[in-house]
């Protein structure tokens, strides 16, 4: 693969950050997120990571700095979790309409391409947690989104399950050139095909490379040597090269790619 | 037509109960039952204050319902006491203020017995215009917000990140239930208000596969109970409002007895 071309910039945050009170959320985050990029937000929680997704998507106005959004930016989202009362009868074709209309053959369209296309007409309480995430793609997919935000996409999903998901993911990045923005507090997989992981922790502690993350003071600092053995198990046959100052953050922000090379 | 006093009942009855069941719905999604019957306690409250300060009686009980809301909304906020015994003390200190108020006003007859269980019978056509002006306006305020009340109460999170604005929705919501209250009180009563709400909606569920459904499914199941609490209450000489919520249950009871597979608007699983 030749060095990933980057799209249009889709959302830029600079020196962003949200006070609730006297209490400082988060503070100090410069982000970019582009067509066809995966940035992922990691970090313990209460770190500011659902925070600083939330000021991206336009649902929380920063109080500090600035965000910016592509105008008309469509955003598609995955939830953490969904849990559906059983007093509220919805069908996978109904939940598929939720936010907006489509023809019923754009539902099966966005159905099949997840791998679900025979379970338009089930209950949704009646899912398994891999088809029900599945299906929560597909709804977030039908939509055409410029950017996908995945909230904490593999909670609860077993290891075949996240190698699936991840595969989705790195399937619909390729495919729409949506921009996807991922949150994760599972520090022990971080998918590979990240571009930029971001490390919070009230501010951005480091950011990078995934490779470049793992290796950063910081990061071990927050997480502890275990976390960084285990992070990143998706980097597979990679054959990278990084600058180690992936922890460091840059004034500008978007020199997360600076010599790295995608071989 | 409506010379007839039974005959305007039943019109009366059949227009609640076809507002009554799509709002219904959003109740049992909600889990706001005891919110609504809260709303529906201050509406005695809201009868006080329309005879003392001589306003229109159906716009003084939505605005005390409304407000009640509103101050229940701003109370959750604090994060101090939790939400049912908020709504403890804002449901019976409502009701209570209300009956406490309705003393003082010894110039003017009230029939407490009216306002607190109903009195279908004695509607008038003029009622009738106001359930039917009242319910179509809140027929197409929900079905034009239809979609996004709907993503709003499936996750307000999910609503949210996607640009739709569920604290709206919510709001929207309150005030459709308060108007509701004050158009239905003069009918059931402010006591059992929240039964034309919740029962047709919950006998719904079992019947149901997509949330559109249940909504047509509790209003026309809410309508059949006010046809046949009237007839009934007619042949047994019984109240009237009351014998309405006892149809309703017994249409619940009887609906238990359908198999859950049996569900309206269900599509045949492709492949599956």
């Amino acid at each position: 693969m030749d060095m990933r071309t980057k799209g249009e910039t889709l959302i830029t945050l600079t020196n962003a950050g949200v006070r609730s009170g006297h209490r400082i959320l988060v503070e100090g985050v410069d982000l970019t997120i582009s067509r066809s990029e995966i940035v992922t937000l990691i970090g313990p929680n209460g770190s500011g990571k659902s925070t600083t997704a939330k000021m991206a998507t336009g649902v929380l106005k920063p109080s500090m700095g600035t965000v910016t959004r592509k105008p008309g930016l469509k955003i598609g989202y995955v939830p953490q979790k969904l849990s559906i009362d059983w007093t509220m009868p919805l069908t996978v074709e109904r939940l598929m309409t939720l936010t907006g209309r489509y023809a019923r053959s754009e539902i099966e369209a966005a159905l099949a391409a997840v791998g679900a296309g025979r379970l338009l007409g089930a209950a949704v309480q009646e899912l398994s947690g891999g088809e029900f995430q599945r299906v929560l793609f597909a709804r977030a997919m039908i939509r055409k989104p410029d950017l996908l935000v995945l909230d904490e996409p593999v909670q609860g999903v077993d290891f075949s399950g996240e190698v699936a998901l991840y595969e989705l993911v790195r399937q619909i990045r390729d495919t729409t050139k949506a921009g996807i923005l991922m949150i994760s507090h599972d520090l022990h997989v971080v998918m590979a095909e990240t571009d930029t992981v971001i490390c919070l922790n009230g501010h951005v502690c480091c950011r990078g490379t995934p490779a470049a993350v793992k290796r950063s003071p910081e990061y071990l600092a927050l997480f502890g040597t275990r976390a960084a053995e285990t992070l990143a198990i998706y980097e597979h046959h990679h054959d990278h090269e990084h600058h180690d100052d992936g922890c460091v953050v840059s004034k500008d922000g978007v020199h997360a790619h600076a010599g790295h090379h995608h071989g | 037509m409506l010379g007839d006093f039974f005959t305007r009942a039943l019109v009366a009855g059949v227009g609640l109960a076809a507002v009554t069941g799509p709002l219904g719905c959003f109740v049992v999604w909600r889990r706001m039952a005891y919110f609504g019957d809260t709303m529906a306690h201050s509406a005695l409250l809201g009868v006080a204050i329309s005879i003392l300060l001589s306003i229109n009686m159906t716009l003084g009980v939505f605005a005390v319902a409304a407000l009640v809301a509103g101050a229940l909304l701003l109370l959750q906020r604090q994060n101090t006491l939790s939400t049912d015994a908020l709504l403890g003390i804002l449901s019976h200190s409502s009701l209570a203020v209300g009956l406490v108020l309705v003393g003082f006003l010894t110039q003017v007859r009230i029939d407490l017995m009216g306002f607190l269980f109903g009195d279908i019978l004695a509607v008038s056509t003029e009622d009738i215009l106001i359930i039917y002006g009242g319910g179509i306006a809140i027929l197409v305020l929900l079905a034009l917000n239809w979609r996004p009340l709907l993503a709003a109460t499936v996750s307000p999170e999910l609503a949210e990140a996607e640009g739709l604005k569920p604290e709206i929705s919510r709001i929207l919501l309150m005030l459709l239930m308060a108007s509701v209250i004050a158009i239905a009180m003069k009918l059931v009563g402010v006591l059992l208000i929240t039964s034309l709400l919740i029962i047709p909606a919950a006998t719904a569920r079992r019947l149901s596969a997509t949330p559109e459904i249940m909504a047509l499914v509790a209003a026309v199941l809410g309508a059949a109970s006010v046809i046949a609490g009237l007839y009934g209450s007619l042949t047994w000489d019984t109240a009237s409002g009351p014998s309405i919520v006892v149809a309703a249950l017994l249409i619940f009871l009887l609906s238990l007895t359908v198999p859950t597979a049996r569900l309206f608007g269900r599509r045949e699983n492709h492949g599956a």
